[in-house]
């Protein structure tokens, strides 16, 4: 665990992308094969099992400290971690121990296993084993959610510069499940056919947001104009007469989607498509509310199957007949997806996506204008030479979302965040007029620049009326702008209505609360999304 | 004999205020700092370490006297005295006794031993005033000399990388304290203008500080390598800084102790150094002084008065000031970029 934390600290004491490239190739570099493995599972974000539970590491964490338990809990929301109150509040280190990375995992699962009392011996003495930085590393891997300050990508880099790979190869690699306990590192990066592992996707291509006009782009002629679907992103595969469809999120949701059990049959072996699956009716998409009914459903009714039916409306083809053809060019891919599901004689529940002819940008541009009242989000523009490529990139594929809606909301409860907004209050619930009433609507974290979220916390911290717990309300006096996708009605709501990712779009300073929207205005938004 | 008022802390027998927040005949001063020394009262009374200082603060213009520590002073029957509270150079507490009662007003301070002020002198008292800034179990702050070998062997990483290095601390007490343990031998020092006026100000007045050079704006760019520059915080996120690119930049402070608040200021490097108590100096600070009745001030008030009340068995009580708000940033030395001009 040592050279474990001393890799955390010198990650977090650079910003410079190489900088925590080579600290993870210095830890590459000394580590053993297994700890080597659970360092890049836990940094690409995949988690351990929870065994302890907060309560139980709270209160035997202050007894060591020999505080109380409020003190602790009050201690806790500042510094707005839980691994790291933890380990501040920790008396030193009784005796000093290394353990390394593997045998610390292996040891934290072992704890589910154990009676409460056991836990807290093993637990405990752990602690009094560790200086800060170990420690903190360690409480972090019992509380899962582990964020170092490294994205995939520069794990990605780290281990092909390491190991001498491609990149791309590496990423593939890493793609979807697979156990360190149960793995060796030369099985993960090295060994020859990916049959051993014929489950495994191909990392997505994913595109940045367009910020400037798409004259830029060039001739409109060089670029393929689809809508932009609001789905779940994923991808099917088929190879040895097995299906598999993961989400980008690489969560292998196969058995959620009964509509695709029937593809092995159908679908030739060796086939890797690219798409969003979506609710879907007489050939439009449902609004993203309707595939909310389904996710995090345990048991999938007849009802809820013919009440939010999905497609996957299908853009790439990644692997035809065993081939990977992600560096042929998207016109080829197109054809071959074309081919592949307009040849089909059964129905299924693949939808090939519409390619929009548009002979000049403005035609684009009216398409997008158009996208809200489709349930889309906009536009994707793809060139019509590129290749599939991995990972968020620019240049090849860009998406082009529409404006999105906007009002102005009255700041009446706030709440301190976490991380790096700990001991600030920085979660804010807004309101709209109902009469002279005011009714809270939505909650938005995000938006505001670190000097203005100081000036809303300093005034939050002044104009407090009451507190209930870790919320303040405030005098109703401060009004925001903000943005969202999408508005529906919503049962579950106070205010009768739900938003689909708000944000803070700026201050309003130059408006005073009475001259925020009202619960009309919203309703009367929803409408015209109708009417449209 | 000690009542907080509109205006300050008042002793109502002696008629003098101490670190009043708004203008008043007598004002008795802690020390130079913006939210204790403030301007408009017609005479300031303080140590003599800190009458320069605040003439600088408050201008030449002010009606102020010097008192030596431990030197006592009469009024009306009230016996005053001056201790050395180990906050910054020239701070200190006040000792008020009337009649066997004594009250002490401690203002900021530390325990620790910065090696620019004159360490913190414990007085038995029956009544304390504290501050509360770092009053949380999570700040416990490392042996300064472990913190100063870490700044300088940054600084020696960041020469080895051909960088500069930007370190940021209050400019008055914090930039002293970090420029006298900082290692010559590694390179140049250079000071931002409101780190050099103090510094003027304290070398007129016989205090010995390493020599280091104004940052002018004549300075090439080139011509500033390897080098230290300590800056005060509003420093930060300005074009002042571009000449010295390319550079780390590190902040030293109390909050640096948390992930969150390092994180949020986009420093390479926070340095744990404060010039306050921690937890256990609070503690050991306020058992040393005896005192049956303790009045917590600016910073984590509420939490630390409940501790010494629940688990201390004293009398203790919030007390609202201007010193700071509530604990958080506002309270911060690092943060307290209006004090500086």
């Amino acid at each position: 665990m040592k050279a474990f934390a001393a890799l955390f600290t010198a990650i977090e004491q650079t910003t410079k992308t190489n900088a925590k490239i080579e600290a993870l190739v210095r830890y590459f570099a000394q580590a053993s094969e297994q700890d080597s493995l659970w360092c890049i599972s836990i940094l690409i974000g995949k988690t351990l099992k929870r065994q302890l539970k907060t309560a139980d590491l709270k209160a035997w964490a202050a007894e060591l400290a020999g505080l109380p338990l409020w003190l602790f809990e009050e201690s806790y929301p500042i510094v707005g971690d839980l691994a790291e109150t933890i380990t501040l509040i920790l008396p030193e280190a009784s005796t000093l121990e290394n353990h390394s990375l593997s045998e610390t995992v292996s040891f934290l699962q072992l704890l589910g296993s154990y009676s409460d009392e056991q836990k807290k011996v093993a637990v405990t003495g752990r602690w009094m084993q560790q200086q800060p930085a170990e420690r903190f590393v360690f409480n972090k891997l019992i509380t899962g959610n582990f964020r170092m300050g490294v994205s995939r990508q520069l794990v990605i880099k780290a281990v092909s510069r390491h190991f001498g790979m491609e990149q791309q190869q590496v990423a593939h690699r890493l793609m979807g499940h697979w156990d360190p306990a149960e793995i060796s590192l030369q099985a993960l990066l090295m060994d020859e056919g990916i049959s051993a592992r014929h489950y495994q996707p191909y990392p997505f291509f994913l595109a940045y947001q367009l910020e400037e006009e798409p004259e830029a782009l060039g001739p409109v002629e060089d670029w393929q104009v689809e809508e932009k679907l609001d789905g779940i992103r994923g991808q099917i595969i088929i190879r040895n007469r097995e299906l598999f469809v993961w989400s980008r999120g690489e969560e292998l949701m196969t058995d959620k989607f009964p509509e695709f059990t029937a593809l092995p049959g159908i679908l030739p072996d060796g086939t890797v498509l690219d798409g969003e699956i979506i609710p879907w009716k007489e050939g439009r998409p449902l609004p993203f509310a309707v595939m909310q009914t389904r996710i995090g459903r345990k048991s999938l009714t007849r009802k809820v199957l013919q009440d939010a039916p999905l497609v996957m409306v299908c853009y790439d083809l990644l692997e035809l007949e065993g081939r990977d053809i992600r560096n042929e060019p998207l016109h080829y891919r197109r054809l071959q997806l074309e081919r592949l599901l307009l040849g089909l004689n059964t129905p299924v529940a693949l939808v090939l996506s519409p390619v929009i002819g548009c002979a000049t940008w403005n035609e684009v541009r009216a398409v997008r204008s158009r996208s809200r009242s489709n349930n889309n989000e906009g536009v994707m523009l793809k060139r019509k030479d590129s290749m599939y490529e991995t990972g968020r990139r620019r240049g090849n594929w860009w998406k082009w979302k529409v404006d999105p809606l906007t009002v102005d909301g009255v700041l009446i409860y706030a709440q301190q965040g976490h991380g790096r907004r700990a001991n600030l209050f920085t979660d804010y619930t807004f309101a709209v007029w109902d009469g002279d009433v005011l009714v809270p609507f939505t909650k938005a974290y995000s938006g505001l620049t670190d000097k203005e979220m100081l000036e809303a916390d300093q005034w939050i911290k002044r104009n407090t009326i009451d507190k209930f717990g870790p919320v303040r309300s405030v005098r109703p006096e401060l009004v925001f702008e903000l943005a969202f996708e999408g508005i529906n009605l919503s049962s579950r709501h106070k205010s009768g209505v739900a938003l689909r990712f708000p944000r803070i779009l700026r201050w309003r300073r130059d408006k005073a609360a009475s001259e925020a929207n009202t619960k009309a205005d919203l309703l009367q938004l929803i409408a015209a999304q109708r009417n449209e | 004999m000690l009542q907080f008022d509109s205006k300050g802390i008042y002793c109502s027998r002696a008629d003098v205020y101490i670190d009043p927040w708004q203008p008043v005949s007598k004002a008795l001063i802690t020390h130079a700092h913006s939210d204790h020394a403030r301007p408009g009262s017609k005479a300031y009374l303080c140590h003599h370490d800190t009458v320069p200082l605040l003439k600088l603060r408050l201008g030449d213009g002010i009606r102020v006297e010097g008192i030596g520590y431990g030197e006592p002073l009469f009024l009306n029957g009230v016996r005053i005295s001056f201790h050395p509270a180990g906050h910054i150079i020239g701070s200190a507490q006040i000792r008020l006794e009337y009649q066997g009662a004594v009250w002490v007003v401690s203002g900021d301070y530390k325990l620790q031993h910065d090696g620019v002020s004159i360490p913190f002198d414990p007085l038995r008292c029956h009544h304390f005033i504290t501050e509360s800034t770092f009053g949380l179990p999570v700040y416990r702050f490392p042996e300064p000399d472990t913190v100063h070998e870490e700044i300088n062997s940054w600084w020696r990483q960041n020469v080895a990388e051909g960088q500069n290095s930007v370190l940021i601390g209050y400019a008055l007490g914090k930039a002293q304290r970090i420029i006298r343990h900082l290692d010559e031998s590694i390179g140049p020092v250079y000071v931002h203008g409101a780190v050099d006026n103090v510094n003027q100000v304290l070398l007129a007045n016989g205090l010995l500080l390493k020599p280091t050079i104004r940052v002018i704006p004549e300075h090439q760019k080139k011509e500033i390598q390897k080098a230290m520059i300590v800056a005060p915080p509003s420093a930060i996120g300005s074009p002042w800084l571009k000449r010295f690119l390319p550079y780390s930049l590190g902040i030293c402070s109390g909050w640096m102790q948390l992930r969150g608040a390092r994180r949020r200021r986009s420093a390479d490097r926070g340095f744990v150094l404060s010039d306050h108590c921690d937890w256990l100096q609070l503690n050991a600070a306020i058992e040393a002084t005896g005192a049956e009745k303790v009045y917590v001030t600016h910073g984590y008030k509420s939490i630390f008065a409940r501790w010494l009340q629940e688990e201390r068995g004293l009398q203790a009580f919030e007390v609202e000031t201007l010193y700071a708000a509530e604990g958080g940033e506002d309270t911060d030395e690092i943060m307290s970029g209006t004090a500086e001009t």
